[in-house]
């Protein structure tokens, strides 16, 4: 079985939960940016909820399936079309040996999952599927997918169902204009004034279009004032410079002062740059759903806050495995 | 020095040993990382040294935030009475400096440096007083340097050089970062030299080349079989300046699956470096050469 691919859409990737465990040699974790929408496109089909998918941005891709299979779409609204029928996001459909999958534009949302019963089997690459394209390494040859490129799929188990879907309260998607992005203040911190402090958390950002799995970009704040230091040696002489040290998947670094960017799953391990604080963990799939330009407020939020949060976003894929056990 | 923490949001915790570079910072950090390893904490999932400082990533639903920072800073306190000794290697890293790649894409992205009528090596040279390119070359080759942290990207090692503070080579970033950087440049910024193990965007001043493969995510290359990255927190790098020759011969030998780095593995004391940098500089060069 075998997923032929016709037209790649714009960046499309092999990814599952990601690579943990070697962040100290400069490798991040990769994996789909939304999880929620990566495990709930696995659980629809019957895979292991971390099985390899394909996740599409803004525009998806044209594949051809070399045998039957099951699939389903989940993430952003990008609405599949079977031999140019439509079918349903967030639901499980079956697709003929020979017919082609294909995408109508995207209406909601960035990044789309789409889940293959057995799921996408290439290589297991220290630990995982996931692509990391920076370092050529995972996925699909460690890179995006290309025309002609035909992508091997995994045994399906015996029992999956089409025609299953998941209901939209379970979908964990944004939701709201502006989206809120919930933030610890901290690591750096303390290089920035406190009416910088303040003005970084009521101004309104902007996705910038400089927003990848590495990192998204924003902008239309207002530039962050620093707290007046002499440099450290090693740091660097712009007031934003720090000597180079770790960066935390989320945090937030500010170069220059102007347009801070929220490190993502293909982050960059760490570098120069001083970081005013990290998004919470329970916030980062949201994230990996912003279109350029969407409007966005950071809220400070305090460590329990943040477990909080990370246990209401845990109970809701507890619901999501349970309507789809 | 008193280490900073800070929760980097649920999941890290930051910690700064220093907020300048310097041997005794690293050395800590290092340290304090090897310790946490060693501990095996639950809930733990990343160690990262770095510079001055190191992070740990960790899983709260495993062990409270709280409960790890408290072990944390006393693993922290406990390093203190611990001998900075560290056994580790030291590697020879061959250079072409003043090569054609890195010459052309600095030519390309000239209009984003501090002195485009120049080439990264004469600007270097001169904010640093010496009146040569080849005297530059020479400073930047004569000591080893610690990898004293391995990341941004898969395997890049950053480079701290081994002599005096007043000593120390120092740069400039590009004015604004290149969207291109020849793999295998060896690049500096700020005190750090460091080699970008893949091609990509970069913001170090460019020296040269080295031929010697160091990330290889398809582990071919017969030193990089057992792991995809040559370069760990702690090895010690001595550059060899190499010609052209040299240098397609390396290529050549690399190609055809021949090349074999000079590796040797070395006991190494701060508190004995301080004491005579020069001298034992040049005893590590002798383990480097077997003398």
């Amino acid at each position: 079985m075998a997923v032929k691919v016709l037209k790649p859409g714009l960046a499309t990737t092999v990814q599952d939960l990601g690579r943990p465990g070697y962040y100290h040699i400069g490798i991040p974790l990769s994996g789909g940016m939304d999880r929620h929408a990566l495990v709930a496109a696995n659980l629809l089909v019957g895979n292991e909820a971390g099985a390899a998918v394909l996740e599409a941005v803004f525009m998806g891709p044209e594949l051809e399936f070399t045998e039957d299979a099951i699939v389903a779409i989940t993430g952003a609204e990008l609405p599949p079309k079977l031999d140019g029928e439509p079918r349903e996001t967030w639901t499980s459909f079956k697709v003929k040996r020979g017919q082609i999958l294909s995408f109508d534009f995207l209406k909601q949302g960035a990044r789309g999952y789409i889940a293959v019963a057995g799921g996408i089997d290439v290589p297991v690459v220290l630990g995982s599927r996931s692509t990391y394209a920076l370092g050529a390494l995972g996925g699909f040859k460690g890179r995006k997918l290309e025309a002609g490129d035909e992508l091997p799929v995994g045994r399906a188990a015996a029992t999956v169902k089409d025609g299953r879907s998941v209901a939209k309260e379970l979908r964990g998607q944004p939701a709201g204009m502006p989206t809120e992005l919930r933030a610890m203040p901290g690591l750096y911190w303390h290089r920035i004034t406190e009416a910088a402090g303040n003005g970084f958390f009521s101004d309104t950002w902007k996705v910038a279009p400089e927003a990848d799995r590495i990192g998204y970009r924003f902008k239309g704040g207002k530039p962050l004032e620093f707290v007046p230091r002499e440099p450290p040696f090693g740091a660097g002489s712009d007031p934003s410079n720090i000597t180079d040290a770790c960066y935390p998947y989320g945090s937030i670094q500010v170069p220059g002062g102007t347009e801070p960017i929220v490190l993502h799953r293909d982050a960059v391990s760490g570098g120069g740059y001083f970081m005013v604080g990290t998004v919470i963990a329970a916030d980062m799939d949201l994230i990996g759903q912003l279109q350029p330009n969407t409007p966005v407020k950071f809220v400070k939020v305090d460590m329990n806050e943040a477990l909080a949060a990370r246990k209401s976003r845990s109970e809701l894929l507890g619901r999501l495995h349970s309507a789809l056990a | 020095m008193q280490t900073r923490f800070s929760f980097g949001g649920d999941e890290h915790i930051f910690a700064e040993v220093g907020e300048a570079m310097s041997l005794e910072a690293f050395f800590k950090s290092l340290f304090i990382t090897n310790a946490v390893r060693d501990a095996k904490i639950k809930g733990v999932t990343e160690i990262c040294p770095a510079n001055a400082s190191y992070q740990v990533k960790f899983d709260p639903d495993q062990i409270k935030p709280d409960d790890l920072l408290t072990e944390l800073k006393r693993l922290d306190s406990a390093s203190e009475k611990s001998e900075p000794v560290i056994k580790t290697r030291i590697i020879e890293i061959p250079v072409l400096y003043n090569d054609p790649w890195t010459h052309e894409t600095l030519m390309r992205f000239r209009e984003r440096h501090q002195n485009p009528e120049g080439t990264d090596l004469e600007y270097a040279a001169r904010i640093n007083g010496l009146d040569s390119v080849e005297a530059f070359i020479k400073a930047h080759s004569s000591a080893p340097w610690f990898v004293s942290m391995v990341g941004f990207v898969a395997g890049l090692p950053f480079l701290y050089q081994m002599v005096e503070r007043k000593r120390q080579l120092q740069a400039p970033k590009y004015l604004r970062p290149r969207t291109d950087t020849p793999k295998l440049t060896v690049g500096h910024g700020g005190c750090f030299s460091c080699i970008y193990s893949v091609r990509g965007a970069g913001g170090y001043q460019m020296f040269g080349i080295t031929p010697m493969p160091i990330y290889d995510p398809n582990q071919t290359i017969s030193y990089l079989r057992d792991f995809m990255c040559l370069f760990k927190p702690g090895d010690i790098v001595k550059w060899k300046p190499i010609d052209r020759a040299a240098y397609d011969a390396a290529v050549a030998d690399v190609d055809a699956g021949r090349f074999a780095p000079i590796i040797r593995d070395v006991s190494f004391s701060l508190t004995e470096f301080n004491r005579d940098i020069d001298g034992y500089n040049s005893k590590l060069d002798g383990v480097l050469h077997g003398r």
